[in-house]
């Protein structure tokens, strides 16, 4: 397609987020909430929608949504009720999902993106509200039957509902990293794409640019990870536009995703459109939340990557990349604020934090939390650096891989075992320099006729015959001094 | 009658039930039974009046997030009608 074609139209999107929250236990049941368990071994009467058998409300899925709904700026609702969504499905024994209709219990709020021209922009929250999961249906292990297994039923989600304020792909998928970093900084889901702990429908409608209406709108589904929620976006977004320019009607439909192929198909129109039926869950009581609660929820709050990024870029100075990527994840942001309590060299920590530590943990595929240095030690090596007692090569090539054997030993101390404290004083390095000087002395006399270019070979034979125990940026302004004064 | 046949055929395939002939025509009659009730019941002046959902007054009937095995996989599925060591199995269904 053409970008001329392309740049005729507006693109919108909206995104649908399911965060399966990490409790111990169902939303309503007591059965256990893990991944990976024997199938049809986490569950109970009241997941396999027994009669007579009733719900009971989890305490911490309302903390949890409450968590959410505060570090997106959302609307606490005080007065909550549980409504049924009525649908057959085999993989939903009861009939209805229980979830939020009328009173969702987050809404309005906002999640901040950066858009195409890297500006933060806003993405209006419409709501957040509690459900269910469904069970899973496996659909291809066996030829003629369907296998159903109830382990994923009744598991806590919070649905996270976008306006419709995203433009491109691109921002969708800026958008979906920004809420897979918040519910991972805030503990109540792992992100999991992948194993479907946080899933993505995406609606999404082109329409000319200036036009007041937006067009027909399509939902896709079943995009295992932020890329491809991305590459579907793109799919339908051509698909969307050749279909208008040929002068054809989108249908309003659900589409799912081919990963393989990278295409979108049809999975059923909504002509037969699903009747829910939706109406209040008797067997819940309602819910009543005070603001002593939700007080008490906020004082608990861990810091966001959003506060410590303008922190990092705005008191710390640093740039936007570096506070960008050392706020990527959780436990990266809370080694560097470890490391900050004990040395004002902000630059410096993020540095060895994106430099020699990160590759540290990217080389040897582990997290930060199984690093082994404290943060207070690389605070320490910072700090001899900064007193010109070992250069910053020094330290990232010799002291860091000991440090990583030994990683109680203070930093100086290893320098001055390994005998790589800098000798800083002038006067040594004024002899070691004549001393150069003297054992090359036919260098000495092409330098002097004009050839400077011997700087560098002149400084390699002093950094050789100090042992490296020179700071290089003294050592070369003391050489070159020295050399045109021969 | 103001339940129509399509609306009979409607409310039939969301329950995943099948009415003909005069099995239809019986259930039909029931609901407009139930619709003729439901406009009696409207002839009560409610204006003011909050919907009753819950027989109680009761809110935050919560419980602690403690998992418990109430039911060995056993358990599980033995009422199944069709089942193997681990899973329900349910006749094929393509599309969701």
């Amino acid at each position: 397609m053409s970008p001329e074609i392309r740049d005729k139209y507006q693109v919108v999107i909206g995104l649908e987020v399911h965060a399966q929250m990490l409790t111990k236990s169902k939303a309503y049941s007591s059965d256990v909430n893990e991944f990976g368990s024997k199938p049809n071994s986490n569950v109970s009467v009241v997941t396999v929608g027994h009669p007579g058998t009733l719900p009971k409300m989890n305490r911490k899925t309302i903390d949890f949504a409450i968590r959410l709904g505060l570090a997106c700026e959302s609307d606490i609702a005080e007065h909550q009720n549980f409504a049924r969504k009525n649908y057959f499905y085999p993989d939903l024994p009861k009939g209805y999902q229980i979830t939020q209709d009328l009173t969702p219990i987050c809404t309005n709020g906002n999640v901040y993106i950066k858009d195409d021209e890297g500006n933060e922009k806003a993405i209006r929250l419409t709501r957040i509200h509690m459900e269910e999961d469904a069970g899973k249906s496996i659909h291809d292990v066996d030829v003629f039957d369907t296998l159903v297994d109830l382990n994923r039923a009744g598991v806590p989600l919070v649905e996270i509902v976008s306006e419709p304020d995203l433009r491109s792909s691109q921002e969708a998928y800026n958008y979906l990293t920004e809420v897979r970093k918040l519910v991972r900084y805030l503990e109540i889901c792992d992100g999991n794409m992948e194993e479907s702990s946080l899933r993505c429908d995406a609606n999404i409608s082109v329409m000319l640019k200036g036009a007041k209406e937006y067009g027909r709108r399509v939902e896709v589904k079943n995009m295992n990870s932020i890329r491809n929620v991305q590459k579907a976006i793109e799919f339908e977004i051509n698909r969307h536009i050749e279909a208008v320019e040929k002068g054809e009607v989108i249908a309003q439909e659900t589409r799912s995703y081919d990963a393989l192929k990278n295409i979108t198909i049809s999975m059923r129109s909504k002509e037969a459109a699903n009747d829910y039926r939706f109406f209040p869950e008797p067997d819940l009581q309602p819910l009543v939340i005070k603001q002593a609660q939700i007080d008490a929820i906020k004082a608990e709050m861990p810091a966001l990557p959003r506060d410590l990024f303008l922190k990092y870029t705005t008191e710390l100075k640093l740039s936007e990349y570096d506070a960008y990527n050392l706020t990527d994840s959780k436990e990266l942001a809370l080694y560097y604020e470890q490391i900050i309590l004990h040395t004002s060299n902000y630059k410096a920590a993020a540095n060895l934090m994106m430099g020699d530590i990160k590759s540290y943990l990217n080389h040897n595929g582990i997290g930060m939390i199984d690093f082994p240095i404290s943060p207070k030690i690389i605070a320490n090596l910072i700090s001899i650096i900064d007193d010109g007692k070992i250069s910053s090569t020094t330290a990232s090539q010799k002291i860091f891989p000991a440090l990583l054997d030994t990683p109680d030993k203070a930093p100086l101390k290893i320098a001055e075992e390994m005998n790589l404290i800098q000798d800083s004083n002038e006067d040594d390095l004024l002899q070691i320099i004549a001393e150069v000087i003297a054992n090359n002395s036919a260098e000495a006399e092409r330098y002097k006729n004009g050839e400077k270019q011997l700087t560098g070979f002149f400084m390699g034979q002093l950094m050789k015959a100090s042992k490296g125990k020179i700071d290089p940026k003294t050592a070369n302004i003391f050489m070159r001094k020295t050399l045109e004064e021969l | 009658m103001k339940i129509s046949e399509e609306t009979v055929d409607h409310i039939a395939h969301l329950a995943r039930l099948e009415f003909e002939g005069e099995s239809k025509d019986t259930i039909r009659e029931d609901l407009n039974r139930i619709v003729e009730f439901i406009d009696k019941l409207k002839e009560v002046e409610t204006d003011n009046v909050e919907p009753l959902i819950y027989m109680t007054d009761e809110v935050n009937r919560l419980r602690e997030d403690d998992p418990k095995v109430t039911l060995t996989q056993d358990e599980v599925l033995k009422n199944a009608p069709k089942k193997d060591s681990d899973y329900f199995r349910i006749p094929k269904v393509l599309d969701k």
